[in-house]
C-alpha cells in the first residue's frame, strides 16, 4: 500500500465537496479515462467575487480524490486572483504531503483550476487545450507543462517529471527531450540565481570565485562537448586571462568566438567592467 | 477476508507444523559427515519425492531454488546459454515479469526475441507459434496459466508443437500448480517453474523440473548442492515445508478446487448481477478455478481496493496506480482491454481456505462501493 498521510486517506473515505455546481461560473475539466485520471471542476462566485461554492468530480486513485477534495477546501472564499496563485504543492502540503509517484494528482487539480478560472475570464473551452509542442504522447504533456513542474517544483531528474505530470511514464520515448527541457530550465533558474546573488562590490577573491564558478556552469559544459577546456591564468584588474585547452587550443575560431563568449558571460555573471584576453603560449 | 492468493498465499498450518523441527532440532547441514547433518538428507529426499509427485515427475529431475523467479532465470538463461550459440527465444507479451525479464536480457545480448500477441480474451492464436517456429527450432517459454486473469493455455497442444519443430520447452506454471492437474509424463514440457508461496507454502522456496536430458548450464555456481544443479547449502526448512505443501495439494486438487470453483463462479454472478457496467477480462471457458478479473467500468483500482480493504477485503487490481507505473498492466494491454475498463480492472482470487460467507460478503458490499466511485467519477 501508498504511504498516505491520514489526511489523505481521510480527504479519499470523505470527499468534500463531491458534484457539480449548477450554473457553474468556471468549468475545467482535465485528464482523461486514458489517463487514468480525470477531474471536473466547477464553481461559482460571490457579490464579492469570491468563490461561494465549488465542487468535482474525479475519476482515478485515492490520492487523486483526494487531491481534488483538498483543492476544493482550499480554493472555497478566495478571490479568483488568489486561487490563481494555488500551486500543485499547495495541494501537496495541505494533505500533509503526497508519495513522489503520486504528485502528477496534486499538478492535475492546480491545471483544473486553472483551466476553470480561464474558462470564467475568457468564456474559452472548459476542457484542458493541448497548447504548444507535445512532448509526450502517450499523455499529451506539453513542453510548457514540464517546464512549469520543473519551474513550480524545482525538478531535476526525468523521473522526477514523470512523478509530477506523467510525461515520460508510457513508452519512454520522450526522456531525452524531457531530459533537455530540465537542462533548459535548470540553466534558467540557476542563472536566475547567480544573477540575484551577485553582490555590488566585488573583493578579488570573490570576483575570482565568481569567474570559476561561471566558466564552470556557462562556459565548460560546452567546451566539454568538443573535447575542448578553458582554464583560468589570471585576473588583474577588470582584465581576466585565460587559456583555451584540449581541441580549443588550436581552433582556428577561437580567438574571435570563444573570447567573446567567455566575456559576454562573465559580464552577464560576474561583472559588466570586465574584458577577457587570451593568453598567448 | 483474503480473496489475493494469486498474490500469495496463507501458509497452511500442517505446512508449519513439518518445519518447526528442522529450526528447532534438525537444523545440521545435510552435506556433513555427522549426524546432526546426516539425519536431514532423507527429509530432503522425501520433500522431493512429494514435488515430483505433485507434477508427475522423477525426484531426480527436480531441483530447489529460492523462488519462481529464480527457476524462471535458471530455465531460460540456463538453456540459451547452455545452446552455446545466439538462439531463438519464443515467448508471450502476457507473461510474469520474471520471464519477460530474462528474455529481454538475452535479446539486449543477440538472441532474437518473438513475443507472441493474445486476443482479447487474452489467448494465443497457435499458427502465430509456427510461425514463429518455422525458420528453426527455439526455446519456448509460455506460461501455464496467467496470474492476472488466470486464463489457462493450451499446453499440451503448444508443448507438442515445440517438440515436432524440435524446440525446448518452458512453463512457467507457478499460477497452475496446485489449482490444475499437471503431469508431466503426458506433456513433452521440458522445463517447469513453480514456487511455494502460492501454495501454501511460504515465500523463499521454488523449484524446477528439468526433464531427464535437457541441456541447462547452472545458474548459480560453486556448490556440488542439487547434484551440482544449483550450488548453495539446502534451505532445509523451506524444502520440508514445499514438499509437504506439495503433497496437500494434490490431496486436495479435485475436491477443493471444485469446491473453489463454484465459489468463484457465485462471486463473479453475484457481482455482475449487482455491479452494472462491469465485464469480466479472460477467456472464462480456459481458466483457473480460483481466478476472477473484473472491470468495475468509469472508476479505477486502486481506489476500490483502498475501500475494499477498509471493509477487510484484500484483493488486487491491473490499474495503472496499484503498479506504481502510470499505465495498467501489460497482460490487460496485450488483451487490448478498453481503457474505461483497463483502469477498475480488479482480481479476485481464492483458496481452499475461502468460505462461501466470505464471498457473500464481498457480493453484498461490493455494489455500494462502486456506487461511490462512481458518484465521483465525471465519466458516469
Amino acid at each position: 500500500m501508498w504511504d498516505y498521510t491520514d489526511k489523505v486517506l481521510d480527504h479519499f473515505r470523505n470527499p468534500r465537496n463531491v458534484g457539480i455546481v449548477p450554473d457553474a461560473d468556471g468549468v475545467g475539466e482535465v485528464g482523461s479515462l486514458a489517463c487514468g485520471d480525470a477531474l471536473k471542476l466547477t464553481f461559482k462566485l460571490g457579490r464579492d467575487k469570491r468563490i461561494t461554492d465549488v465542487k468535482f468530480k474525479t475519476f482515478g486513485c485515492a490520492s487523486a480524490i483526494a487531491s481534488s477534495s483538498a483543492l476544493t477546501e482550499i480554493i472555497k472564499g478566495m478571490t479568483l486572483e488568489e486561487a490563481g496563485k494555488v500551486t500543485n504543492q499547495d495541494i501537496a502540503n495541505y494533505l500533509g504531503g503526497l508519495p513522489e509517484q503520486k504528485m502528477h494528482c496534486s499538478v492535475m487539480g492546480r491545471e483544473a483550476l486553472e483551466v476553470a478560472i480561464a474558462n470564467y475570464k475568457t468564456g474559452t473551452t472548459a476542457k484542458k487545450i493541448l497548447a504548444g509542442k507535445v512532448i509526450c504522447t502517450c499523455f499529451g504533456v506539453t513542453e510548457e507543462e514540464i517546464e512549469r513542474v520543473v519551474r513550480d517544483n524545482n525538478l531535476t531528474t526525468v523521473e522526477q517529471v514523470t512523478n509530477y505530470c506523467k510525461a515520460g511514464g508510457g513508452c519512454g520515448g520522450c526522456k531525452d527531450d524531457i531530459e533537455q527541457i530540465i537542462q533548459r530550465v535548470r540553466k534558467e533558474l540557476d542563472a536566475k540565481l547567480a544573477a540575484a546573488q551577485k553582490p555590488a562590490k566585488l573583493t578579488v577573491l570573490q570576483k575570482v570565485k565568481l569567474i570559476e564558478e561561471t566558466l564552470d556552469r556557462e562556459i565548460r559544459p560546452m567546451l566539454k562537448r568538443d573535447g575542448g577546456d578553458v582554464e583560468l591564468i589570471d585576473v588583474s584588474g577588470n582584465r581576466v586571462i585565460v587559456s583555451f585547452r584540449g581541441m580549443c587550443a588550436g581552433c582556428q575560431a577561437a580567438p574571435i568566438t570563444m573570447k567573446d563568449v567567455v566575456e559576454a558571460k562573465l559580464k552577464e555573471f560576474v561583472s559588466a567592467d570586465l574584458t577577457v584576453e587570451e593568453e598567448k603560449s | 477476508m483474503y480473496l489475493d492468493n494469486n498474490a500469495t498465499t496463507q501458509v497452511a498450518p500442517e505446512v508449519i507444523e513439518a518445519m518447526m523441527p528442522f529450526f528447532r532440532d534438525m537444523w545440521g547441514n545435510p552435506s556433513s559427515m555427522h549426524h546432526f547433518g546426516g539425519q536431514v538428507k532423507k527429509y530432503i529426499d522425501i520433500a522431493r519425492e512429494q514435488v515430483a509427485a505433485m507434477i508427475g515427475a522423477d525426484p531426480s529431475e527436480i531441483v530447489f531454488t529460492s523462488c519462481g523467479t529464480e527457476s524462471n532465470n535458471t530455465a531460460i538463461r540456463g538453456a540459451a546459454e547452455a545452446s552455446g550459440r545466439k538462439i531463438k527465444i519464443v515467448t508471450t507479451r502476457v507473461e510474469h515479469p520474471a520471464v519477460l525479464g530474462p528474455c529481454r536480457y538475452l535479446k539486449d545480448h543477440g538472441h532474437e526475441v518473438i513475443e507472441l500477441g493474445v486476443d482479447s480474451s487474452g489467448q494465443l492464436n497457435l499458427a502465430e507459434l509456427r510461425q514463429a517456429l518455422a525458420g528453426g527450432p527455439a526455446l519456448v517459454s509460455v506460461m501455464w496459466a496467467n496470474n492476472e486473469t488466470g486464463v489457462v493455455f493450451p499446453i499440451q497442444e503448444i508443448a507438442d508443437i515445440v517438440r515436432e519443430y524440435g524446440g525446448v520447452f518452458h512453463t512457467d506454471a507457478v499460477q497452475a500448480i496446485g489449482k490444475l492437474p499437471i503431469d508431466v509424463r503426458k506433456i513433452p514440457i521440458d522445463l517447469l517453474s513453480l514456487t511455494g508461496h502460492k501454495l501454501h507454502a511460504p515465500k523463499g522456496i521454488g523449484a524446477l523440473y528439468i526433464r531427464k536430458g535437457t541441456k541447462l548450464s547452472t545458474f548459480l555456481l560453486g556448490g556440488h548442492q542439487e547434484n551440482g544443479r544449483r550450488g548453495g547449502t539446502e534451505n532445509v526448512p523451506y524444502i520440508v515445508g514445499l514438499g509437504c505443501a506439495s503433497s496437500l495439494s494434490l490431496k486436495y486438487l479435485k475436491t477443493e478446487m471444485k469446491r473453489v470453483a463454484k465459489l468463484r463462479d457465485k462471486l463473479e454472478a453475484g457481482l455482475l448481477a449487482t455491479c452494472p457496467d462491469t465485464t469480466v477480462n479472460g477467456d472464462r471457458a480456459h481458466r483457473l478455478p480460483n481466478t476472477t478479473n473484473i472491470s468495475f467500468q468509469y472508476i479505477e483500482g486502486e481506489a476500490i481496493l483502498y475501500h475494499l480493504s477498509d471493509i477487510g477485503v484484500g484483493a488486487s487490481s491491473g490499474s495503472a496506480c496499484t503498479s506504481g507505473s502510470l499505465e495498467p498492466s501489460h497482460v490487460i494491454r496485450a488483451m487490448g482491454v478498453p481503457f474505461t475498463a483497463a483502469h477498475g480492472s480488479t482480481r479476485f482470487s481464492l483458496s481452499r481456505y475461502t468460505t462461501e460467507e466470505e464471498i457473500d460478503y464481498v457480493i453484498e458490499h461490493m455494489p455500494a462501493i462502486v456506487k461511490r466511485l462512481r458518484e465521483l467519477s465525471p465519466f458516469v
